[in-house]
């Protein structure tokens, strides 16, 4: 072996322990840039232009062209503000069943851990399955509900005929499957409340009430955001779920804005104006993760104070 | 003696009363399952029949059954897309785990310049819409040829589990304490080594727990298939959905079997995971 080899050994056993993170991390990177940055850079630059993916005209540059088209289209506005009103009904009532759902499942009784895995098992399920099976539930004529609701009022009904009926229908199938989310939630806070205190509050004869605001919710004040928060993430991306039960119909009234932009890019192919819509989202989302990570972060610091 | 039994008769009241809860909560589930198992005419039966007589032909018609369409028989193909779904969720899930895993073991081993912003940035590629990232991967898969293929959709679930597994190995490499591999290191142990006989072994329950997630997610994903994917390289989910839209009319007793058959495997797996549920729900961020 030459003095020359074992030198070059030497400097690339050097280099690698010097740069031993960067190295590990590299392979991981790389397909990260590859398939999620490179793509997202793509389509920023493609939303200053005027672009067709099925037409063979050359991208013509247009400047912020397509951002003001998008904030000025009714229609934009329209998705969002169904996009509004499904997340906060949603969140709003994944919160308080998820909540419930904590509370009985707070105590210990036999058969506990089953019975928690049958409630916990629909947001492990895909949602085009789930949609599935509220579609069947909802259909006209030999869907359970409307059978059900026939047998009382003795009446066809069709839920997914009106545009409210429709919404509640998504919503009420987002709602089945993620309050089990906020449950998992509230129950890890919940154990996290010392006994001691418990048992103290119960000398001083303490309202079940103040209780609940004095011991109990402090503990699970920081989780409950958590939820809230990652639930708004998740909420507002919503579209395989109303894609599957309505198609964004009747009309466009339960059109996500998720659902929007899919028809923006894959249906009419706008595709340049799509890029634009979805920087605004990908914007939107940021913010979010970004709140989210400060509250985890602050939440892992009270824990190790 | 006498207070402890008393107990334990309301806590079997409780269990009772929270079996009623569970079920009501599970029902959509259950009714899907006893669906799959009845005959045509009882799965549109109005009113719907909870005692039906049991029958298997919904399963033997999700891989064997031909339709017509326009005259022509069609094979039905779900034994070549329940292969795909496996297939493309299995390989992908292997790529991400190996090259995941050495990533957060440096993330939380040799933190880089930024490592928080790296974290942030990993995490933020998961959080956002896929639809912003499919419009630009649409395009460049059509023109590399990528699109349809295997390669294609491996490579983009690889990235689709990446963010996930970095995340969820990471809080599992921080959790266990530095002392050993310090000590192995003081005597002289590659890092090779400390690497793989004291961190890895360390971990093996949450490699467990990140590979099933993440099987589970890819699993279930619809989208990017539905608009990655060919006729040859068709998952479950998308070609479920498609069964639902078709024009031949619904069949609700297939679809549900079809759904039985789909889900099964993640009912089952979840009951394996639900000690690490609350940590892969929320991708790692939160432990408990």
């Amino acid at each position: 072996m030459s003095k020359r080899y074992q030198h070059q050994q030497g400097l690339i056993a050097q280099f690698i322990s010097e740069n031993r993170g960067p190295l590990l991390v590299t392979p991981a990177l790389a397909v990260l840039v590859l398939m999620n940055i490179f793509p997202l850079l793509w389509s920023f630059g493609l939303s200053f232009f005027k672009y067709r993916a099925n037409r063979l005209n050359e991208p013509e540059f247009v400047w912020f062209k397509n951002y003001i088209k998008i904030l000025n289209d009714p229609n934009v506005w329209d998705r969002f503000q169904t996009t509004a009103l499904v997340v906060s009904i949603d969140v709003l009532l994944q919160l308080i069943v998820g909540f419930l759902l904590a509370l009985l499942f707070q105590s210990q009784f036999p058969g506990r851990r089953v019975l928690l895995m049958l409630v916990l098992t629909p947001m492990m399920l895909s949602f085009v399955a789930v949609g599935a099976f509220f579609r069947y539930y909802y259909e006209p004529t030999f869907g359970l509900l409307s059978q059900a609701v026939k047998a009382i009022t003795g009446e066809r009904y069709i839920l997914l005929a009106t545009p409210e009926g429709a919404l509640a229908g998504v919503i009420f199938a987002d709602v089945w499957m993620w309050s089990p989310f906020v449950m998992l939630l509230v129950l890890a806070g919940l154990v996290s409340v010392p006994k001691h205190l418990y048992e103290a509050a119960e000398i001083d004869r303490t309202s079940a009430w103040r209780r609940f605001w004095t011991i109990t919710f402090p503990y699970i004040r920081g989780l409950l955001l958590l939820a809230i928060l990652f639930r708004t993430i998740e909420a507002f991306k919503l579209f395989d779920l109303a894609w599957i039960i309505t198609e964004g119909g009747p009309g466009t009234s339960t059109e996500t804005i998720a659902i929007y932009v899919y028809r923006v890019a894959f249906q009419y192919f706008k595709t340049s104006e799509s890029a634009a819509l979805g920087y605004i989202l990908l914007f939107a989302v940021i913010v979010l993760t970004n709140l989210y990570l400060f509250f985890v972060r602050k939440r892992a610091a009270e824990e190790d104070a | 003696m006498a207070r402890r039994r008393e107990i334990g008769k309301a806590g079997w009241r409780r269990t009772a009363v929270m079996a009623v809860i569970s079920f009501i909560y599970f029902f959509p589930v259950l009714w899907i399952i006893l669906t799959a198992f009845k005959s045509h005419t009882d799965a549109l039966a109005t009113p719907p029949k909870f005692l039906f007589t049991p029958t298997l032909e919904n399963f033997v018609g999700v891989f064997s059954r031909t339709y017509q369409r326009g005259g022509e028989a069609i094979d039905t193909k779900f034994d070549l897309f329940f292969f795909n779904s496996i297939f493309i969720a299995g390989t992908s899930v292997l790529i991400a785990l190996i090259i995941g895993t050495l990533a957060a073991y440096a993330f939380s081993r040799w933190p880089l310049k930024g490592n928080d912003l790296y974290m942030f940035i990993i995490l933020t590629t998961r959080m956002l819409p896929p639809i912003i990232v499919i419009i630009p991967i649409f395009l460049m898969f059509r023109v590399t040829g990528l699109s349809g293929s295997y390669v294609g959709i491996i490579l983009l679930y690889t990235a689709f589990n990446l963010p996930f597994t970095i995340w969820m190995m990471k809080s599992f490499f921080d959790e266990i304490p530095t002392e050993v591999e310090d000590a192995a290191r003081v005597d002289g142990s590659s890092e090779t080594k400390i690497f793989f006989k004291i961190c890895l072994p360390q971990v093996k329950a949450g490699i467990a727990a990140t590979a099933v997630f993440g099987l589970i997610l890819t699993w279930n994903e619809y989208l990017f298939a539905l608009l990655l994917t060919g006729i040859d390289t068709r998952t479950v989910p998308v070609a479920m959905a498609s069964t639902i839209g078709g024009d031949i009319g619904v069949r609700w007793g297939l679809l549900a079997a079809i759904e039985t058959l789909f889900l099964i495997p993640v009912v089952l797996v979840t009951f394996l995971l639900q000690n690490q549920l609350l940590r892969g729900v929320t991708f790692g961020t939160i432990k408990r």
